[in-house]
């Protein structure tokens, strides 16, 4: 008995331990972002492109980064939520519940969600050859839209299948179309839910590297047009931190900065209308 | 009006089955389309040779992978031992002891780091962990190391990783019946034995599922890696040294495969290799998770 007494609290103070030094290494890191980016911040970073000579050092800025990645990262979204949303619709509004269909697609989801970056990289990279693409901006866009459109489509299954059964059936029940019901009831109802899943894609897409590595290569002035090369922030991290001028590898910390704060901020802005729509399905 | 509504209601339906087709096709495709563009360089040697010769040399066209699949699997193994046995601990903590306060913090925050950029880890490893290798670690084993090591790329990649693993355990540890931990109470059980003896019992299918999703995860990940490893192509002997894993190998290589014959395809014959085992890891997990979830929904 005092044994079991003994191990009880054994194990019970490791697993306090291991779940502290799970939340620490959050705070280390997001501690090191700050302490190592803050210093290196200033207004020409995130308000001027790179100059001559930006990367040993002399003056600029990630502009062309920010925009780059927002337009690469708002294209793939805008592809992702055309393609996903009908999916789950159909999912939810035609498709026979439970049937293998419906499974396998679930299922092709999940198993999409798993795959590599660098491996949708190296496929988007394959499709470009293919399409006798370059490296540009529109092959960025299709490489983070297969990198994203799984996360999308996963998170607003979750919501969308929350809807009650009963309002699908009061809607049909007056007459309205399997379309009707799902744009004006499912769609509607699901509406912060789906908010929620395009933010949540959209911060997993803008934070990757590995997929745009290949296929949007990097360019100092601001992307001008699909088929040219755009500069992404997660690869301007990464060429800065690279080098070995000191000056230049500070404003990776900086540039790291200014990519942690807006993923940060739209996870917590998709958390904040997710639990809105917690408070209206369960009140 | 009464029949366009209904013809509406049909094409989108058609429409909508057609887009629903696109998750799976785009599987196929994508392990269809890496095969076909990795076809050359299988036609010049067997993929027996390619995965297991050690001669790295693009130049004179010698293409062996195996310095880089060890890399990758020294580094994945470092990963998932540092990270699975502290998760698990973790996630029965948040699920079965912590205070409601705790677990509603705790779950958000874990989440968060989720949802951290890869290179944001890579670059607090060189920070934080290259540094510490090489000034503490190093010296502990009387030998000099650059820090970029094998154990460095573990060591961001179980940070890395963790979160999946303790989210996907929190999950499994909900479906597991409230009646199942009050009957052992009830006779006379300590929490923790209801946790050894019933709770992990019910859970340990898909725990070991979150692991190996864990696992695929470290095992496809490319940039923070890249950043850390060292990048040496020679297979590693001990956790101090470089590693340099095949998802390093692609990202590194991209801009010249171009302009070497067959390089352009040794490089997607390795991101195949990636995608398939990836892809196996995944169904595997992915089954066992799916039919632990419709245990609940019954």
């Amino acid at each position: 008995m005092k044994f079991a007494r003994i191990e009880e609290a054994f194990f019970k103070a490791l697993m306090a331990v291991a779940t502290m030094v799970i939340l620490a290494t959050l705070v280390l890191i997001l501690g090191a972002v700050l302490v190592k980016g803050l210093p290196a911040m200033n207004l020409a970073m995130v308000t001027q492109t790179p100059k001559g000579g930006f990367y040993l050092g002399k003056e600029g800025g990630i502009l062309n980064a920010i925009v780059g990645s927002l337009y690469v990262t708002g294209g793939a979204t805008l592809i992702a939520f055309v393609v996903a949303l009908p999916i789950v619709l159909f999912l939810n509004a035609y498709a026979r519940k439970g049937s293998r269909f419906v499974e396998l697609t679930r299922f092709s989801f999940d198993v999409l969600w798993g795959v590599p970056s660098i491996v949708y990289g190296a496929f988007g990279f394959a499709v470009m050859l293919f399409l006798g693409l370059r490296a540009s901006l529109l092959g960025g866009i299709i490489a983070v839209a297969f990198l994203m459109l799984p996360i999308m489509a996963r998170a607003m299954d979750e919501v969308v299948r929350m809807v009650p059964k009963e309002l699908l059936d009061a809607s049909y029940s007056v007459g309205a179309t399997r379309l009707e019901t799902a744009r004006k009831v499912l769609a509607r109802q699901a509406l912060p839910g789906i908010l929620t899943a395009v933010l949540i894609a959209f911060g997993r897409g803008i934070g990757d590297a590995a997929s745009v590595m290949f296929t949007a290569g990097f360019t100092d002035s601001l992307p001008h047009s699909l088929f040219g090369p755009a500069a992404t922030l997660p690869l301007a991290i990464f060429f800065q931190l690279g080098t070995p001028v000191p000056e230049v590898q500070e404003r990776a910390y900086a540039s790291a900065l200014v990519l942690t704060v807006i993923i940060l901020i739209t996870s917590v802005v998709a958390r904040l209308i997710g639990r809105r729509v917690a408070r209206h399905t369960v009140g | 009006m009464q029949a366009s509504r209904l013809w509406m209601d049909r094409t989108a339906r058609r429409a909508m089955l057609a887009l629903a087709v696109v998750p799976s096709a785009l599987v196929v495709a994508m392990v269809l389309g890496l095969w076909l563009r990795s076809r050359p360089i299988l036609d010049a040697t067997s993929l027996g040779d390619v995965l297991l010769s050690s001669s790295w040399r693009p130049l004179s066209g010698e293409f062996g992978f195996y310095p880089f699949i060890m890399g990758t699997l020294w580094v994945t193994c470092i990963a998932v031992a540092l990270a699975v046995p502290p998760c698990i601990l973790a996630a029965i903590y948040l699920s079965e002891y912590a205070g409601r306060a705790l677990r509603e913090w705790a779950k958000p925050l874990i989440d968060l780091l989720a949802g951290i950029p890869s290179v944001v880890f890579g670059m607090c490893g060189v920070l934080v962990v290259v540094p510490l290798i090489k000034n503490r670690v190093a010296p502990l084993f009387g030998t000099f190391s650059t820090g970029y090591t094998a154990l460095a790329a573990g060591i961001v990649l179980a940070a890395m990783i963790a979160p999946v693993i303790v989210h996907v355990c929190l999950e499994v540890f909900r479906t597991v019946p409230r009646e199942a931990r009050d009957g052992a109470l009830a006779v006379g059980a300590t929490k923790w034995q209801t946790v050894k003896h019933v709770v992990m019992r019910k859970a340990m299918p898909g725990v070991i599922a979150a692991s190996v999703l864990g696992l695929s995860r470290a095992f496809g990940e490319t940039m923070a890696v890249l950043m850390v490893a060292g990048n040496v192509a020679r297979a590693p002997s001990s956790l101090l040294d470089p590693a340099y894993p095949l998802p390093a190998l692609i990202a590194n290589n991209y801009g010249e495969m171009m302009s070497i014959p067959l390089y352009d395809s040794a490089l997607l014959l390795a991101a195949l290799v990636l995608l398939v085992v990836v892809l196996v890891f995944n169904v595997a997990s992915r089954a066992v998770l799916v039919r632990i979830e419709r245990g609940i929904a019954r």
